[in-house]
């Protein structure tokens, strides 16, 4: 250890401060993050945004009653300030029934602007600029150390790894409690657990975090490291577990980019910490592969193209069916699918796969097309049985409500049609329905 | 005591326009449940500070306006992006915007405080809490010139953003243009913010614009009415803040005090208010356990039909029914008076009409039928009234004044069990 010590204390001083400075930034907003996914999930976001502003007149408070900076007092006092936000939002709701957003908006903007009042009216025996409230103070966390094993730790890393500590025990101990109350609460209260006991543990527990963070970062920013992870790791994942890894992994990455970016640009580390987990959000929110509007977007662009490929290919067959060569002009494909990007794409898709060939700007079906073709037709005609024997509509208004469904029908559930409907042989309008290697 | 001096009167005249404006405007925020919208705008509005202070180099007031209301404008335009495009709700998506914006807004500012000379920098900080007693004339005019056109603007779209507010899918099937009243409405929020912000700064803004609105919203059901309130309760709030403010022997600013007295506005309305206040519904609430526990007794009473009675008096109901002559005692118990029997009539007509309507007409199950019958009349129609008695005679259920015993559970049991 103390070897360590010797070796850490041998390296600059500025990479110290900096590894110092980053790894406060990173348990504060790790611990924010953890307990943010929980707000995030049960849609609660705006509670953090609450508590962290309503604080302010329970800080003045604890600072008032002792004089000094005891973090206790004042922690105590921001935890109750934090907790009768939490309670009078719900109490204006049913007593008022004022909507939840101005209620709480009606709360925490009181509660903070008692606290500026109080600022003022005791500037002279506090020693608190409303600045520091708001920006916090990471950059000065060095100079505040204690000796520990031969280490000067900042004082401000003990607070933050004892209030991410906290938060730990507080998952760990309730994690299923939390996991129930936040995807079912109905269901948790019908299991006998107490779901408003679990929400003012948390609504307790964000306190905590959000006083003991608000040093490092202000309570505005405070906001950001609560919501942005948990909500971008939202976007990434369905499952809890990976959700809460992926919004501490946003955090860490958030601290130490925020504090490069920080140094480069010779600004606010706070600030740019919450800029970096905006920017990630963004990132997430274009790219995330599912829910993501990138994502979103090609996967309707690759559904659409199927789509496409699919009616030209019965487009083709169709006209072989009654007795004319399976070929078009490129154009007159062209008009079914209307846009020119689409049908190009769908075009050389189906080329691609050897499905149709191109003469002389004549589309042609192969026997491979003709085969693909059938199956779609297949689906489309075994549709339509369905639709006027099982459910009885007339045999002129299935045409247009088989037509999407040929698309999407499996081909497994298209089989157990068939032997349902004891394998019929032509669809309501009277054509034939193919069958696997027989045209027409 | 200087509370008539011209810089006292300038401020003045400044905070009330802008709590009259803050109130008009934030009632239709409260009413389509954005009212934290609202404050995401004014943190939002933060960075635009900062950034047209580095494009232009000097703290010109229209171009920090501009660069405000740009930013403001960019942050609404996020929060509905994420809130469309992706699966982030709005709770969330507000945090977001708040957070990050007000993040790029610090490190904006700090790199203006690095680059430009001492002396302007303080002009961004007062914004965070705001600094009236700093307003000049020219912040009055910006919220006077603010103020006209957004109340112009509400008087003339009153019916569109009624509808905005109302029932903007309705509006939109109709053909308004609902998305870009939307973007009017929130251009409004956004200029009235931005002129505010040096007034009272970006987290009391938000408060400007919801604690009028809501608490107008206590004392009528009727927007043009909703609306003259929050002004009115914006306009005092910021009036009142003012003086107290001047007045105070510290210095408070008045930012905070307009705030806490727009509180205080609230929650006298939330007590006092006379139909949706607490106090009010409390009583009613009472009021109508009370008729309902005595209309309940009365129908026991004439349904019984016995001689003798388990004794009622010492049931609260029972003890006021003997105090209104509707009961009295008899040699072995209780029995219905002469008044007694009529009313006891009334009460079972009424209580049995709403139950065949509840059972017949509205489908609901026997066994939630029971509530304040002699609403009846009040909540149906006259026809359906009618309807009611006429099936009530069919099925012999009439209760006779005095005299022939009602039978009561043989038939309606019948009707329960053949819904039709």
């Amino acid at each position: 250890m103390s070897a360590f010590a010797a070796w850490w204390n041998s390296l600059p001083i500025g990479l110290t401060d900096a590894l110092w400075t980053i790894a406060v930034g990173a348990t504060a907003s790790v611990g924010c993050a953890l307990l943010g996914c929980y707000l995030v999930l049960r849609r609660l976001s705006l509670l953090g945004d609450a508590i962290s502003h309503a604080i302010l007149p329970g800080l003045v408070l604890g600072l008032l009653w002792t004089g000094t900076r005891n973090p206790l007092p004042m922690l105590l006092g921001a935890m109750a300030m934090g907790m009768a936000t939490a309670f009078l939002t719900e109490l204006f709701e049913r007593m008022g029934r004022v909507p939840a957003d101005s209620s709480m908006g009606v709360v925490f903007t009181s509660l903070f602007a008692a606290g500026v009042i109080l600022i003022n009216l005791f500037a002279s025996q506090i020693d608190m600029d409303p600045g520091c409230v708001l920006y916090g103070l990471i950059e000065f966390v060095v100079f505040d150390t204690v000796e520990l094993g031969g280490l000067p730790v900042p004082r401000a890393l003990l607070t933050m790894s004892g209030m991410l500590a906290l938060v730990l025990v507080f998952i760990a101990l309730l994690w299923k409690e939390l996991k129930l109350c936040s995807f079912d609460p109905a269901l948790a209260s019908a299991m006998g657990l107490s779901a408003g006991l679990v929400h003012y543990l948390l609504m307790a527990m964000v306190a905590t975090a959000t006083v003991a963070s608000f040093e490092a970062v202000g309570s505005i920013l405070v906001i950001a490291m609560l919501i942005v992870p948990g909500a971008t790791a939202h976007l990434l994942t369905d499952r809890l577990g990976w959700m809460m890894a992926l919004a501490a992994a946003v955090a860490l990455i958030s601290a130490v980019a925020g504090y490069l970016g920080a140094h480069v640009w010779n600004t606010s580390v706070a600030g740019m910490m919450a800029v970096a987990a905006g920017v990630q959000f963004a990132l997430a929110a274009l790219l995330a592969p599912r829910y993501g509007v990138l994502g979103r977007m090609l996967h309707n662009l690759s559904v659409g193209l199927r789509i496409a490929r699919e009616d030209m290919l019965t487009l083709l067959w169709r006209r072989g069916e009654r007795g004319r060569e399976p070929a078009l002009a490129g154009g007159a494909i062209r008009e079914l699918t209307g846009d020119g990007i689409v049908f190009r794409l769908a075009l050389g898709g189906l080329r691609r796969r050897g499905l149709v060939r191109v003469d002389d700007g004549q589309v042609a079906l192969t026997a491979n097309g003709a085969r693909a073709a059938e199956e779609i037709i297949h689906a489309h005609r075994l549709w339509e049985v369905y639709m006027a024997d099982e459910l009885e509509r007339r045999p002129e208004a299935v045409h247009e409500a088989a037509h999407p469904m040929e698309h999407f029908l499996p081909p497994e559930l298209a089989r157990q049609i068939d032997e349902h409907l004891n394998h019929p042989r032509t669809d309501p309008h009277g054509s034939r329905i193919p069958r696997q290697g027989r045209i027409g | 005591m200087n509370w008539l001096a011209y810089n006292t009167l300038i401020v003045l005249a400044g905070t009330s326009l802008l709590g009259i404006v803050a109130g008009v405007l934030g009632s239709y925020m409260v009413l389509r449940r954005r009212a934290l919208l609202g404050d995401a705008l004014s943190h939002a509005a933060y960075p635009g500070l900062g950034l047209a202070f580095l494009i232009t180099g000097q703290r010109h007031f229209g171009g920090l306006l501009t660069g405000a209301f740009a930013t403001a404008l960019i942050g609404s335009w996020t929060v509905g992006a994420i809130r469309r495009h992706t699966r982030v709700k709005e709770d969330a998506a507000i945090g977001i915007v708040l957070s990050v914006f007000f993040g790029l807004g610090v490190v904006v500012s700090r790199i203006v405080q690095n680059t430009t000379t001492t002396g302007s920098k303080a002009g961004l900080d007062s914004f965070i809490f705001g600094k009236s007693s700093g307003m000049v004339a020219a912040d009055v005019r910006a919220i006077l010139l603010v103020g006209v056109v957004v109340l112009a603007a509400t008087l003339l779209l009153a019916k569109e953003f009624r509808l905005l507010a109302f029932d903007p899918d309705f509006g939109r099937v109709q053909g308004w243009p609902i998305l870009l009243l939307d973007i009017i409405m929130m251009s409004l929020v956004c200029v009235t913010t931005i002129v505010g912000l040096p007034a009272v700064g970006v987290v009391l803004m938000a408060a400007l614009l919801i604690i009028p609105g809501a608490a107008a919203r206590f004392w009528t059901d009727r927007l043009g009415r909703m609306l003259w309130l929050a002004g009115l309760f914006g306009g005092v709030a910021g009036a009142c803040g003012t003086l107290a403010s001047a007045w105070a022997p510290s210095n408070v600013g008045a930012g905070p005090v307009i705030i806490l007295t727009a509180a205080g506005c609230f929650l006298f309305s939330m007590l006092a208010a006379p139909r949706r206040g607490a106090v009010a519904r409390m009583l009613r609430h009472v009021a109508l356990a009370r008729r309902v526990a005595m209309q309940n007794l009365l129908r026991t009473l004439y349904e019984l039909s016995e001689p003798a009675w388990p004794d009622p008096a010492p049931l609260r109901p029972g003890r006021r029914a003997a105090a209104r002559g509707w009961v009295e005692p008899n040699s072995d118990g209780w029995r219905l008076t002469g008044a007694g029997w009529q009313r006891a009539a009334e009460v079972t007509r009424a209580h049995r009409l709403w139950e065949i309507f509840l059972i017949e007409e509205a489908q609901v199950a026997p066994t939630l039928v029971d509530r304040d019958a002699e609403q009846v009349e009040h909540v149906l129609e006259p026809a359906t009234v009618r309807h009611l008695e006429q099936r009530l005679a069919e099925l012999g259920l009439v209760p006779q004044g005095l005299g022939a015993a009602p039978r009561r559970h043989a038939a309606l049991e019948e009707l329960e069990e053949a819904p039709s």
